[in-house]
Order: C-alpha cells, then structure tokens, then sequence
C-alpha cells in the first residue's frame, strides 16, 4: 500500500498545475459562482472552447491509446489531472458523454474505422456527444425500450422518441440504443448505431427542467436514416455495448464526480464563513460543524474508495459493478451538501437569480434544483442498489 | 500509488482467517466470554507463537517490526471472528505506550515479554469524567523521595484484571495548557494500593475495569520518559488504537454483511428468497457501501500512521467518524434483516452489535471525532 507519487507522476502534477494556474481564466469562477454543479446553458461556448484548450495541451483523453488521440497513460495520471482540476477549480469538461462513455465504448467495441473516426474529434470537443437511451416508457426498465431501426438497403430507418437527453440542443452525436429485432427476447434485438444528429427526421425539442433550464431534450426520430457502417459491436448486441458504456460512466463519474464533490465542497465551506448565525460566522454553530464535517469526512472517503478501484484498474481489471457503489455515495453526498447549503441561508434560499439579495446571485438555489436529478439520471439510486445486490452480492433476482 | 495488499498481507490474512476459523469459533468466543479473563491460556500462547503480539514491535524487542498496514490485515480477521481477550489491551494500548514513552530500560524490560506472549499490559487514561482530551486526566501523582506517589480512579480499563502491568496516566503539573504536565508510569500488577475491579459490559467479549489508585507509591524508574511530556506519546498511541479498533470494526461488519447475505439468499417468504425483494436487497446495498468505505478511510489512516504524514490525526478522526456510525449501523441492518432469529441469544449477531456498540464509544465517538475533523480542517 503506498500513495506516493513516483518522480514521473509528480512532474506531470506540476505539469498540470502550471498549466491550470497559466491558462485558467481569472473571471471563470465569478461568471459560474462556486458550488455550481453543471454547464448552464449560458457557458456552453466558453465550455466549448476551454475543453479545446484542454486538449492542444495535452490533457484530454490520456488514458486513450495514441493512435487515436489519447496520450497512451495510466488512470494514474487522469487521476492526478483530476485532482488537479479540483484545486484549481477549473471548469468541467463539457463533452464528458463523449469522454466517459461514447469513446470508450467505441474503442472497446468499434471497427478500425470507427476507432479512427470518432475519438479524436470527442477530446477535441469538435464534436459533441449524447446519449439516446432512456425513452418515454423505458427508463430504469430500459430493455423494454421500443425505438425501432429496421433494414432498408444498406442503411437502417429509425423511428421512435428519446428523452432525458442531457446536450441534445449542442450535439452532433448520439450513442443510439434502438430495437432491430422485435421478436427476440427484450435484450437480444437491441442494437448499438452512432447517429449522426444533423440527420433529416432528427428533432430535438428543449425539455424545460425544475430549474426553469432546458439542459436535456426530447428527441424524435422520423424515418432517419442511419448507414450501416454505423453499428457498434454488431448486429442485435447492443444490450452489452451499451452495458459497457455504462460501466465506463460510472468510472468516469468516479474521477469526475469526485472532483465536483470536492469543488462543490469548498464552496460550501467558504458559505458557511461568510454566512453569519447567531451573529457569529455559521462555521462556529456545533450543529453546522458536525454536518460540513460529515460531508468533508465523505468526500475524502469517496475518494480514498475510487482509489481502491483505480489499484484495480492499474492492475488490468476492468470497470465492474462496485462503480455503482460509488455513483450511489456521490449522489447522497451531495444532495445532503445541497440541502446544507440552503438551510444555511435561511429565508434567502427562497430568492433566486436576478434578485439583488439572492446569495451568490442564486446559484446555489440552482444548484440545489438540479442535484434532485442525481439520483435519478445515469441509473436511479434504486436501479444501482439492484445492481449491487444482484451482481456484487449475489442476491436473487426479483 | 497502489491501493491494495501485497502478497505477505494476503498470506497473513489467510493464515489469520484459518486460524481463528479453527481456533476461536464462535462457541469458543462464547465459552470465553462467559469467563472473566476473556481468554484461555492456550489460545494466548498460540497467538503468541503466530508473532502476533510482538507484530507491531522492533526486532530488537522480540518483535516482528511490522506496520500499521500489516496489523490492520491481522485486526481484521479478529474482529470478523471478535475474538475476546487481552490481544487489543495488550499489545496496542500497553505495548504501545512502551514503545511510544518508555525508555529504553523499559522497552527492553517489557516489550520482548509483550511479544512474546510472557506478559500482559494494558493502558489507563481515562477516568470517570470520560473527557477525551488532555483535560481528563486529573489522577494526581505527586513528588514523594526520588519517586511519585499516585491517588485517583481510572474508568474503561481494557483487561486491568488480567495485566501484568499497566501504563497510568497521571497529572503530576498543572498549567494553562492541559497537555502540559501529563506522566506516564507503569505501574506492576500487585502493586500496594491499586485495585481492579471488573465491571459487567454489555460487549462481554471485551473486558473493562474500574482501576483505583490509593496513594500507591512509585519509585523514579516507573516514570516513562520526562514527567509532564507524557500527552504527545499518549495521543500518538490513542491515534494508532484507534486506527487499529476501525480495523477490527471492519472486519466485524464485512462479516455481518455476509451472515446477512447469506441468510437472505435461503430465507424464504411469501414462497420467495427474502434477497429477491427490495425492502431487502437495498438495505443490503447499502450495508456494502458502508463496509467499503469503512475499509478506503481505515487503509488510508494506516498508511497515514507508517508513513508519518502531516494529516496523520484527519485521517484517524475522519476514519473513527465514519467507521463508528457504519459499524451501528450495518449490525443493527444485520439484526433487522434476519428478523426475529437475529434477535436471539443464540444467533452470533448480538455479539457483532454489541461489539460495534462498545466500539463507537472507546477513543472518541463519531461527533466527537467530526468535531476534531473540523478543528483540523480549520471550519
């Protein structure tokens, strides 16, 4: 057992640290307020082009092989890159779909071609990916999903509908799980296509959220046309392609989610400072100690568990289904740091953006709102609970 | 960085898992908890052969020189088995404190004993008053010829009753500071003046005593190391009991989890396996989180011990804090989730519960370890 950093690791923590303190933007914390949690709409461009920034430096995709645009390194170093990002609080990557699940994926699963098409242009951020799995009728359930592709020629034509899909409005690219074989058992007929979301019969209408944003969408399909080129890991597999996407989400949450925490964290801890109770600072009140505390307490934790799982992954495993362990603890960590935040202000965490007595010009109120999806997206709590019971545990099936 | 054991760690814990698997079942831990010292003398020496009590302990004082990340392989398997006894008084309270304040006479009086299984020590710091910090310890020790003379009572003493020494705190200064004027002196069984009494504990596999001290006087060389400097050795020992009770207390909920697992894979209702439902499947989910966090933060600190770094003590406070409401918390689960069996006397599940009771108690419960938190990260 040893946490120490080898020379090598540690000059590429200085390499990225200096970096981060060179090219960071000064006004970036300003203009998203600490504590936020996740690109609005507003910051999109500013997103687009740090995540561009990121990569001609060098620190995108390093864990991905060099033929196809990563820099061939260990999760090591992307964790150290992580950590790194936390400290500086610097800003999210903004094609994180594409970074944590869509690339992966395609080099697990594409063709040559495939591997030498899509990748490079994720990291770049020159295209941007969503995720088409979640439909109207089929969200934890999602092999009952009802999309269609069906063969015409060389091409497949899908119709049907997704929704919850988080950047549609921006993306170029959807990982498209849609049914090809109707009369097999739910998921033996379902196929994993790319689609490209510039297609005629793609349409994609904002879905306004609980936060008044309208970061996620419906998208329909109507006689889209989808090459068959376009099909990854083959004809009908497509349950265990998106699987693996899945498992790959929850690891890239792992280091991300981390990351935020900690970030969000800080920016907790700096409101209670500047927060007074009983005319003193609120870190002074027993009660506000012992919750930030508990919270300081789990975000170490969660890190120190992502680190026992990365040991594996150094070691050659492969992502399992502890990962959804992990989504589970983030997701109660922060919805907690989320309700402190707002019991720390009191009446105030009534007064939203645009009101001159709003605190930090409403940003936690945003931030509480949308960390109600937590549990939800990317599998809900109860979905992981199964999973750990089922395939970590070992218990029966219901 | 590597996160994981290596191959002499895994050697242990399989060794440790067999041995107590074959010598400390639970009708063995039953068999000695009913008794008052906790222990046979024959599982004692076998323990001792193993090199267990002198694991932590230099070469030099018949140890094996091993770290806090190799004991916490060892704490593990006894607390999946709670094997009762002196072992925890003995060698990480006791030995300890040798080792952290005793000079280098008293190292080599007591710790090749330690290690070898010849003696048994334990520590007393904590009196009635059961204050954590520097500031509980009043037990007065005044000047008398070349010596001290020592008066006052110590409360939650491991194993006093069956020590062949014990390490007292006392005050022999005060001063703004409460840290300042803490001794340490050892102090052999027998000694005029001191009495032990056992006190019934709801955790009967772990013994605790009453130590009185009445004007129980001490030459010079019971002194450990300079008087007044004895806080700092004492924390450093506290710290590392600690790390090695969250050990134990891992160890103790990962087999609860399994006990639970398995019973609900076989345990049948309304015609199904009581795992298929979710009411139980979930709470199970959640025992494992616990139990794995549990294990991240404990390593962490005991890395965090051998290694000597700055955020020593954060990582001990962080892991009491979070390893002492997961314990309760996974054995009340495993109570619950067994229903009306779980409840027995029969059923092993109390001595888990109990266990992780009396534990969320010994060296500072999880509020007072967040505070300790939050002082450290400067809130």
């Amino acid at each position: 057992m040893d946490f120490a950093l080898t020379p090598e690791q540690t000059s590429f923590r200085e390499e990225v640290r200096s970096w981060l303190a060179k090219n960071l933007p000064k006004d970036w914390s300003d203009r998203m307020r600490v504590g936020s949690d996740v690109p609005r709409p507003e910051v999109y461009d500013f997103l687009r082009k740090w995540q561009r920034k990121m990569y001609e430096a060098g620190f995108m995709g390093l864990t991905w092989p060099k033929d196809y645009g990563g820099r061939g390194l260990t999760f090591m170093e992307e964790m150290i890159l992580q950590e790194q990002i936390a400290l500086a609080k610097a800003p999210p990557v903004l094609n994180i779909l594409a970074i944590g699940m869509a690339g992966p994926t395609i080099i697990a699963y594409g063709t040559e071609e495939q591997k030498r098409r899509y990748p490079a242009k994720m990291l770049s951020c020159e295209e941007i990916w969503c995720q088409g799995y979640s439909e109207p009728n089929s969200g934890s359930d999602l092999a009952s999903l009802q999309t269609r592709a069906e063969k015409v020629g060389d091409h497949y034509v899908v119709n049907g509908q997704k929704v919850w899909t988080s950047i549609a409005h921006q993306a170029d690219w959807m990982m498209l799980l849609a049914r090809t074989d109707t009369k097999a058992d739910k998921h033996k007929g379902i196929t994993y296509f790319l689609l490209d979301m510039h297609s005629p019969g793609v349409t994609v209408k904002p879905l306004k959220q609980i936060t008044g944003d309208d970061e996620f969408s419906e998208v329909y399909f109507d006689n889209v046309k989808v090459p068959e080129a376009n099909i990854l890991g083959g004809l009908n597999n497509g349950w265990a392609v998106g699987m693996t996407t899945l498992m790959y989400e929850r690891l890239a949450l792992g280091f991300g989610l981390q990351v935020r925490l900690r970030i969000a964290l800080d920016g907790l801890v700096d409101l209670a400072k500047r927060t007074k109770k009983n005319g003193a600072p609120a870190t002074q009140d027993p009660n506000v100690r012992q919750k930030l505390a508990q919270l300081w307490i789990d975000t170490e934790v969660f890190k120190y568990t992502g680190a026992r799982a990365i040991t594996k992954l150094l070691k050659g495993e492969l992502p399992g289904p502890e990962a959804s362990a992990g989504k589970m603890m983030w997701v109660e960590g922060h919805q907690r740091l989320q309700e402190l935040a707002m019991e720390l202000q009191g009446p105030y965490a009534q007064l939203g953006r645009g009101s001159q007595w709003a605190v930090d010009g409403g940003v936690w109120q945003y931030s509480f709102l949308r960390s109600r999806a937590n549990s939800i997206e990317g599998g809900t709590t109860e979905i992981q609970k199964n999973i750990i019971g089922e395939r970590v545990l070992g218990l029966p099936k219901g | 960085m590597n996160f994981g054991f290596n191959e002499e760690q895994e050697l242990l814990r399989s060794t440790a898992r067999k041995f107590f698997d074959n010598e400390c079942a639970s009708v063995t831990v039953r068999k000695l908890m009913d008794g008052p010292e906790g222990m046979t003398p024959d599982l004692w020496k076998k323990m001792a052969e193993q090199g267990w009590t002198g694991l932590i302990f230099a070469e030099e004082h018949g140890g094996m020189g091993l770290g806090f990340v190799d004991l916490v392989v060892l704490m593990e398997e006894m607390g999946r088995a709670v094997v009762p006894g002196p072992f925890f008084s003995t060698v990480l309270l006791g030995g300890l404190a040798v080792r952290e304040a005793g000079t280098d006479v008293q190292k080599k009086a007591w710790l090749p004993k330690i290690s070898s299984g010849e003696a048994r020590a334990t520590l007393a710091w904590m009196e009635p008053s059961a204050e954590m910090g520097a500031r509980g310890i009043t037990l007065q020790a005044t000047a008398k010829g070349a010596g001290f003379q020592l008066s006052g009572t110590k409360l939650f003493v491991h194993d006093a009753h069956t020590a062949d020494v014990i390490v007292v705190a006392a005050r022999t200064s005060s001063g703004r500071n409460p840290e300042d004027g803490v001794s340490l002196f050892l102090v052999p069984k027998g000694t005029p003046g001191m009495s032990v009494t056992l006190l019934p504990t709801m955790d009967q596999t772990r013994k605790l005593c009453e130590v009185g001290l009445k004007d129980v006087v001490l030459g010079a060389e019971a002194l450990m190391g300079q008087a007044g400097s004895g806080w700092a050795p004492l924390a450093r020992v506290i710290d590392r009991a600690t790390v090695a009770l969250c050990a134990e207390m891992c160890g103790g909920a990962q087999k609860v989890l399994e006990m639970t697992v398995e019973y609900a894979k076989i345990r049948q209702a309304f015609g199904r396996p009581i795992g298929s439902y979710q009411g139980v499947k979930h709470k199970a989910a959640d025992m494992l989180v616990d139990v794995e966090n549990s294990k991240s933060i404990t390593y962490y600190a005991a890395w965090a011990m051998d290694e000597g770094v700055p955020e020593g003590q954060l990582a001990v406070s962080m892991a009491k804090a979070y390893v002492s409401d997961a314990y309760r918390r996974v054995s009340g689960a495993g109570i619950q989730l067994h229903g009306g069996i779980g409840f027995t006397w029969e059923h092993d599940l109390h001595l888990y519960f109990k266990r992780a009771k009396g534990s969320e108690f010994t060296f500072g419960d999880a509020t007072w370890h967040r505070e300790r938190v939050a002082q450290l990260v400067n809130l």
